[in-house]
């Protein structure tokens, strides 16, 4: 399993007054069971590629592989490319629409093809990996849930598909720190007990630090960085000239490099950063 | 594509038509939607065809943003224009099994057509041209006269504001909500007219409550800022007849002369 | 007297069932009691559920209280005759960018809240136009609403708040829905109001956000859990790098 990504170009509104090179020459690789955050800001192009890699958008021109199978080619069935990669907007909850929750799990499967017979089982798995109890919310309606539970529903819509593939944009916008945490090691969970390739994105460095295999930066329609969270994150100039910043964990470590000369950290997450300390100061 | 339509969407500028009292444009507008339905041959329409460039030169909004909103509408022209070609019974210049072209059918296909484009354009110009909140001050003055039998003029132009002001937000959700049901294989392209219908239901029951939504913050934002209906509100810009309007008026009835005496003139070349 | 004063304020939801008769829901606010200082800037946090955004639509009287009292500069907002001088000195600015702008053009939009106050219309022109520049939007007043960015919009939303002169402005996760660039710009918004001289409230779940009050308010169900400056409540970078110090030093 492997998705490549070759000289993909888009334009917006293309001989239009809002014209606009939204992909310039993108081209990368993904490998089997990675987990890869995109990060960029607003309008560098992230989420028209994430559109790219299930067929939503068509390139003007260049290609995306995923398993040995041109998506992009035009004999390509787009009912087996959305079953293939998966693909989690933002803010999914909004698109919840059946009575009950199991109802609207089983809606991506039934439009790809799966017998009535087999539903059960493949909306229960897919609860399970989310984190749902299936007997307690598998009737009740989507819309009495909470914040963190209608994300969970329609990841969980997605993940049904079983795709090879799992894409989520902002996986994590506008949840409490409680629900962020939760869909952060439900990502986690799907990533090693599937072994799905994971792409997201997110505007969340300290996430970004602690899910992703490796990162891809994007800048005006570029890829300008790619790297494992370590590389990328030690250009901390170029990320910012680029309106990035690093794991929020990072000040607090200057701050402590600078009132204690001797101490060494590069780490990335708030748990490495423990350790760090832990281990220099010789604390529990 | 959704984002080109120029429906309701107002082109800045300081122009003499911008300058007009909105209750003037929404009269002359009606005014000249009626009259071209008063036209009955081309002559008519070459004379409301070169008063709408009059008024789009004046207007000093560009033609290419006028023109990116007929291809918003393009489909539903095309239709037009083809259901005519083929539905009007005459002499018969072209057949195939039950479809045929008749000479009568290519006149009136040409006739409806260019009918729905000076109507499009036409109506397009009055919102161009004009604030949304002039636009719905304009029709609550207008209307104000009808609170007497009861129309909440008030309400009706607060509801027209509103809708103007979401409906890009609605069509953008519309089509985040269509791209989001495509990633889990919904497929809106195939099927018959009710199997088509019925594949709605994913796209429609989210909007839906998004609307509701919307409609529910927007009602306690409003309130947080002391909405409290009609009574005692002022306005930024309060709208005015000035000398311009006064001469549109009299240029309106020249028109409306002119189209009247089109119907009268015999002479066609086609 | 507190320009804000809160007193056992309790609200309860009610719920009405598919027969149509009540059922005594949740009590998302259970008798808590705050005062809120004239110029202070205070943040409450909480998770999801902990009553925090309840607690902000009690200040201006969008909810009333089941028992309790909440006074605006000594005006109960129980009391009607007083509820739109309330709402003029306690602005409000909501989570979502797009559901609290009511005219399609960014001008009219600000100018809304003053024509519902009576205004008359050279002064609203005045307000309309000062409120655009303080928030940096004035180049955009023309500009259709719905063509600018989530940061551009919540700035809309400050200028409309702003241009009814209020006294208190109550942001109710102001960025909850805005990238990095958007949620800074409006970060750097809510202190100049503050430095002005506008009373703060901020309801956020970003603690970063919160640490740059005065007073944060830390709510759990219902219950105000811990009331207190930032450093009471958190360890800043600094004392941490200086706490240590102290233990390698020792």
């Amino acid at each position: 399993m492997s998705i490549e990504v070759k000289n993909l170009k888009y334009t917006y509104n293309p001989g239009m007054p809002g014209e606009t090179l939204a992909l310039d020459d993108v081209s990368f690789e993904v490998h089997d069971g990675e987990t890869i955050g995109i990060i960029g800001h607003t309008g560098s192009g992230k989420s028209t590629l994430l559109q790219h890699l299930n067929g939503l958008i068509r390139p003007d021109s260049g290609e995306v592989w995923v398993d040995g199978q041109c998506i992009t080619d035009k004999s390509a069935k787009l009912v087996d490319v959305r079953r293939k990669v998966g693909l989690v907007f933002q803010y999914p909850e909004y698109q919840l629409f059946e009575e009950t929750v199991a109802k609207d799990i089983a809606f991506g499967p039934k439009n790809t093809g799966i017998a009535e017979d087999q539903m059960e089982k493949r909306v229960r798995a897919a609860m399970s990996i989310v984190g749902l109890d299936y007997d307690e919310i598998a009737e009740s309606s989507p819309f009495e849930l909470s914040g963190g539970q209608k994300r969970r529903v329609a990841i969980a819509g997605v993940v049904a598909m079983r795709p090879s593939v799992l894409i989520l944009d902002e996986p994590t916008a506008g949840l409490d720190p409680a629900a962020h945490d939760e869909v952060l090691a439900m990502i986690e969970t799907i990533n090693a007990s599937m072994n799905m390739i994971v792409i997201f994105v997110s505007h969340n460095m300290a996430d970004v630090a602690r899910l992703s295999d490796r990162v891809l930066v994007m800048d005006k329609g570029k890829i300008a960085m790619q790297g494992t969270p370590r590389e990328v994150f030690s250009h901390e100039d170029e990320l910012s000239s680029m309106g990035l910043g690093v794991p929020p964990v990072r000040d607090i470590l200057k701050k402590i490099k600078e009132a204690v000369p001797g101490f060494e950290s590069d780490a990335l997450t708030t748990d490495e950063a423990a350790e760090d300390i832990r281990k220099y100061f010789g604390l529990k | 594509m959704i984002r080109d339509i120029t429906l309701g969407q107002y082109y800045p500028g300081n122009s003499v038509i911008h300058r007009l009292d909105a209750r003037t444009k929404i009269i002359a507008t009606l005014l000249y939607i009626i009259e071209l339905f008063i036209v009955n041959n081309f002559w008519g329409f070459l004379i409301a065809g070169a008063a709408l460039a009059a008024v789009i030169a004046l207007s000093r909004v560009p033609a290419r943003f006028i023109f990116r909103g007929l291809t918003a509408v393009f489909l539903i022209i095309a239709f037009t224009v083809i259901l005519n070609l083929f539905m009007v019974d005459g002499r018969v210049l072209w057949q195939w099994k039950f479809l045929k072209i008749t000479y009568e059918g290519i006149w009136r296909a040409a006739f409806m057509g260019v009918r729905l484009v000076l109507l499009i354009i036409g109506t397009s110009m009055m919102t161009l041209t004009t604030k949304p909140v002039e636009l719905t001050d304009g029709l609550e003055k207008l209307m104000s006269p009808l609170n007497k039998i009861g129309v909440p003029s008030h309400e009706i132009a607060l509801m027209m504001t509103i809708a103007l002001r979401f409906i890009p937000t609605l069509m953008e959700e519309t089509d985040k909500i269509i791209k989001a049901q495509q990633a889990r294989g919904a497929d809106f392209e195939s099927g018959n007219l009710f199997q088509r219908a019925a594949k709605l239901i994913p796209i429609l029951i989210p909007l839906f409550i998004s609307s509701f939504r919307i409609a529910q913050e927007l009602a306690l934002a409003m309130e947080a800022r002391c909405y409290h209906g009609g009574k005692g509100r002022t306005r930024m810009n309060e709208i005015h007849f000035h000398r311009g309007d006064a001469i549109a008026a009299v240029l309106m009835v020249i028109y409306l002369a002119v189209i009247i005496a089109s119907r009268f003139i015999t002479f066609n070349p086609f | 007297m507190a320009f804000i004063e809160i007193r056992d304020l309790t609200v309860e939801f009610t719920r009405i069932a598919e027969d149509g008769s009540e059922v005594p829901g949740t009590r998302a606010i259970d008798g808590i009691s705050l005062d809120i200082e004239q110029g202070s800037f205070v943040s409450v946090t909480g998770m999801n559920g902990s009553g925090k955004s309840t607690l902000a639509k009690c200040l201006n009287g969008l909810l009333l209280p089941t028992s309790g009292n909440v006074s605006v500069d000594g005006m109960n907002t129980r009391d009607d005759d007083k509820l739109w001088d309330i709402r003029s000195r306690v602005g409000m600015v909501f989570q979502n960018p797009d559901n609290q702008i009511v005219s399609s053009i960014v001008e009219d939009d600000v100018a809304f809240g003053p024509e519902n106050l009576g205004i008359p219309p050279l002064e609203i022109r005045k307000r309309v136009d000062e409120a655009l520049k303080q928030v940096g939007m004035y180049e955009h007043r023309l500009k259709g609403a719905h063509m600018l960015s989530g940061g551009q919009k919540q700035r809309v939303a400050i200028a409309g708040a702003i241009a009814m002169r209020p006294e208190c402005i109550v942001f109710d996760e102001p960025t909850a829905m805005l990238d990095p660039m958007g949620r800074e710009a409006v970060m750097k918004m809510i202190l100049e109001l503050n430095a002005e001289g506008i009373t703060t409230i901020l309801i956020t779940h970003f603690m970063n956000e919160a640490a740059q009050a005065d007073r944060i308010i830390v709510m759990q169900k219902g219950r105000i859990l811990a009331d207190g400056a930032p450093s009471e409540i958190f360890m800043t970078a600094e004392d941490m790098a200086a706490e240590l110090k102290r233990i390698k030093d020792r």
